[in-house]
């Protein structure tokens, strides 16, 4: 069979003994022992501990939004943590090579590790982080009991878990892409780039963005139809106009980036030439293009972290939010606006002065909105009875963080600062600084407010704010440094550099980036900690905050069916009002509740487009043919299955409600 | 439910017609006659100009889109409680933002830095 290579190319395409490459690359063959060894370390805890059956049917095969919200963070948190290895190999690697000392880092290596940085970071943990809280967090505080289309919710999260699977799979199996985060052609055209590394790129990208605009569509409709009675638009919390804004901008946005990869797809595997260098082809196209979803994007990120904030600065200034309808309106103009600048993400590209002018006008028109609400949060800080439990500190830290990304933002978007700023470390450290200042810091209050709300017990206080500053006083050494460093003219993506006066600077930022792995490990123990305390932690009430909208108002961990009774809305923050009218839950009457079944289809149908994914990778086209078929027929298959829900018996509900009522009455004896 | 969408499980009251078998007839022989035409244009050489004949499909496939949109999703001005709507005119908004800026960049980009490439164009159109 070996003397046969056509037969072996039939059946393995592309993908042969040579691929691997931790025969080659000591770092590789490290990493790669180390997640077998963790691995069979967890199959056997699972195992030993007959898991397995409580994970397929409690976990894996749910349709219930809290738990998919629950493993979207879990997702992200480890994939936060792969791509932060690759921070901080990146920050020793430029902390060391100087002059004549290489560094550790092959560029070869070195450039896979910043595309993959990149990618992880914005697709498989920011996303997720976003998803999951707005999957947790919007039902609950519109007082629904699931989200429009629950099986879609459970096929979204595996297909974005799925994605980053394949992304992992690149690490020990061929190569990542080398093309930075956006795999700009010509570079990832097949002739630039002929390995396989942008393919990974292509189709992880595609099956995760499956999951994210169906659960952009998902959540868009769970909040227009499914709102409690009373509840109009501007009686929506802050949080969940901040994810419809989110959830139309994916879906408006994502498309695009659809496109634009299946173009790419078919400049590699097709021959087209739509952004090759010659026949027509135009590399500025496949810029222009991504950029449209690309800007869109950093507003998909950034709107609910702003959302958070405003929940979390009104509930710990003990007061409504300040200027709600202005926070609203300034949420739906940045919506719109995030669709006028794209262009400032190439200012140097040649487009002249009219079009560079334009672009960097509305640039500056969109930070308007956004200065609105940091007034409105600091107007709702004034003269409150501020608590500094650690969601407010995350918020503090936003808010100081944030505005100086947002000015270093204003000044590249000057077009003529932009020509000497453009893709210098001035910008690293721009989006860094409103990411982590902003997307990073908003998430982790967004998991420290929720926490108890999810899991019924408080994270551990101490560790928490271990974590804050660390990350805090971490973001500000890794990431000072690189602003001056941009300005002197140091460019990005680097693995080596000859001027040996920069270095100081690079290993300034190198401590920072130690510091923000104490930040990361600090809020993992506070997770750890909190487990182990977690009876003296415990939330009784439901309301351990002192919270004003109606996630408050049901059991920490809420029940399967989150409210027993719809509740009625009258009023802005509803469960603030509900508990100044003197609210009494209501104790008898329950009905049976319409739920819908778990099912494992989304779990199978985002497992057979892994295998596809995987198969046009290397290009062995019969496993490709074969997945895709079984998809397609699964998928319609799986459509014919009307056995989708089931009732929650009255008994139960009795049941469930009884015990709150005695935990609740015990608080108060 | 919000006063936009009271009656979640009664699809009757949203506003929306389910259609008839002539609404669907209709749609279906419009949607045939608008798609026969293109293939008519290319395969017959109708036009002279090949800009002439790529302008006439896309347009036919804006028409396309309408037909859709009236006879197979039963869109009007007061489905959903105005929702789609709403969708369609962000719908619209956005993909002129895109279409006309991304026309409008890649002209100037085009003109500046890529001046041999405007004249390859016009010669490959004929």
């Amino acid at each position: 069979m070996f003397s046969n290579p056509d037969l072996l190319h039939f059946i393995f395409g592309r993908l042969s003994i040579d691929s691997i490459p931790m025969f080659h690359e000591p770092i590789v063959a490290v990493t790669f022992a180390a997640v077998v060894l963790g691995g069979l370390v967890v199959v056997g805890a699972l195992t030993y501990f007959r898991l397995w059956g409580y994970l397929w049917n409690e976990w894996i095969t749910s349709i219930d939004h809290k738990k998919i919200g629950i493993m979207y963070i879990i997702l992200a948190i480890v994939m936060l943590l792969r791509g932060f290895a690759d921070a901080l190999m990146m920050r020793a690697q430029q902390a060391i090579a100087f002059g004549d000392v290489a560094g550790y880092l092959p560029p070869d290596h070195y450039d896979q590790i910043f595309t993959a940085h990149g990618v992880i970071m914005i697709f498989f943990v920011a996303m997720p982080l976003v998803t999951g809280l707005m999957n947790f967090v919007v039902p609950l505080q519109i007082g629904a009991r699931d989200v429009a289309f629950p099986f879609l919710n459970n096929f979204s999260f595996w297909m974005t878990t799925c994605g980053a699977v394949l992304i992992m799979a690149s690490l020990f199996v061929g190569e990542f892409a080398k093309t930075g985060w956006l795999a700009y052609p010509p570079l990832s055209d097949i002739v630039y780039s002929p390995g396989v590394g942008v393919d990974y790129y292509i189709w992880a990208l595609q099956i995760a963005g499956v999951g994210t605009l169906l659960s952009g569509v998902n959540l868009i409709v769970t909040i227009v139809k499914m709102r409690a009675p009373g509840m109009s638009m501007m009686k929506m919390p802050v949080f969940t106009w901040t994810s419809l804004c989110t959830n139309i901008l994916i879906v408006a946005a994502f498309p695009v980036l659809t496109a634009v990869l299946v173009l790419l797809g078919l400049d590699r595997y097709a021959d087209t030439n739509f952004f090759t260098n010659d026949l027509g082809g135009n590399a500025m196209m496949y810029i222009n293009l991504i950029w449209i979803w690309g800007h869109p994007e950093v507003y998909i990120l950034i709107l609910p972290a702003f959302g958070v904030f405003s929940e979390v600065v009104s509930t710990f200034c003990r007061k409504r939010l300040f200027g709600y309808s202005s926070m609203v309106y300034a949420t739906v103009v940045i919506t719109i606006l995030s669709y006028i600048v794209w262009l400032h993400h190439f200012f140097t590209m040649g487009s002249g002065a009219s079009v560079n002018a334009f672009f960097g006008i509305t640039t500056m028109i969109i930070s308007i909105p956004t200065g609105a609400k940091v007034f409105n949060w600091l107007f709702t800080m004034y003269k409150g009875r501020i608590s500094f439990d650690v969601p407010m500190l995350w918020t503090i830290g936003f808010m100081l963080t944030f505005v100086i990304g947002g000015m270093t933002g204003v000044m590249l978007a000057v077009p003529p600062a932009d020509f000497v700023l453009h893709n210098s470390l001035f910008l690293i450290a721009h989006f860094h600084n409103v990411i982590i200042g902003g997307v990073v810091f908003g998430m982790f209050a967004g998991i420290v407010y929720w926490f108890p709300k999810a899991f019924g017990f408080k994270l551990d206080e101490f560790w928490g704010k271990m974590s804050f500053w660390l990350w805090t006083i971490g973001f500000y050494f890794a990431f000072m440094p690189l602003y001056v460093l941009g300005l002197m003219g140091v460019t990005r993506r680097m693995s080596h550099f000859d001027d040996p006066s920069l270095q100081i600077w690079f290993v300034i930022a190198a401590f920072g980036a130690v510091l923000i792995a104490g930040g990361i490990g600090s809020f993992l123990m506070s997770i750890v900690v909190a487990v182990i305390n977690r009876e003296k932690l415990r939330d009784e009430t439901g309301d351990p905050w002192g919270g004003r909208t109606l996630e408050w108002s049901t059991s920490s961990p809420p029940p399967a069916y989150n409210f027993a009774f719809t509740p009625v809305v009258h009023e802005l923050d509803a469960w603030a009002d509900m508990k100044k009218r003197g609210f009494v839950r209501p104790t008898s009457g329950f009905i049976d509740i319409h739920m819908p079944k778990n099912t494992g289809a989304g779990f199978i149908l985002a497992a057979i487009s892994l295998v596809l994914g995987f198969a046009l990778v290397w290009h062995i086209w019969w496993l490709a043919a074969v997945s895709f078929i079984v998809l397609v027929v699964g998928a319609i298959a799986h459509t014919f299955n009307y056995d989708r829900d089931y009732h929650i018996p009255a008994d139960e509900v009795v049941k469930t409600e009884d015990e709150r009522t005695a935990l609740l009455a015990k608080q108060q004896a | 439910m919000s006063a936009h969408s009271h009656a979640h499980d009664d699809h009757h009251g949203d506003g929306a017609s389910h259609g008839t078998f002539k609404s669907y007839l209709i749609g279906f022989i419009l949607s045939v006659i608008l798609t026969a035409i293109p293939f008519w244009l290319v395969m017959d050489g109708v036009l002279d100009s090949k800009v002439a004949t790529a302008l006439w499909i896309m347009g036919l496939g804006v028409v396309q889109i309408v037909v859709h949109m009236i006879y197979f999703l039963h869109m009007n001005t007061k489905s959903e409680g105005g929702w789609n709507m709403l969708a369609l005119i962000f719908t619209i908004v956005i993909v002129a933002i895109a279409i006309a800026g991304s026309l409008w960049v890649m002209y100037h980009l085009n003109t500046n830095m890529m001046p041999q490439m405007d004249h390859e164009m016009i010669k490959s159109f004929g």
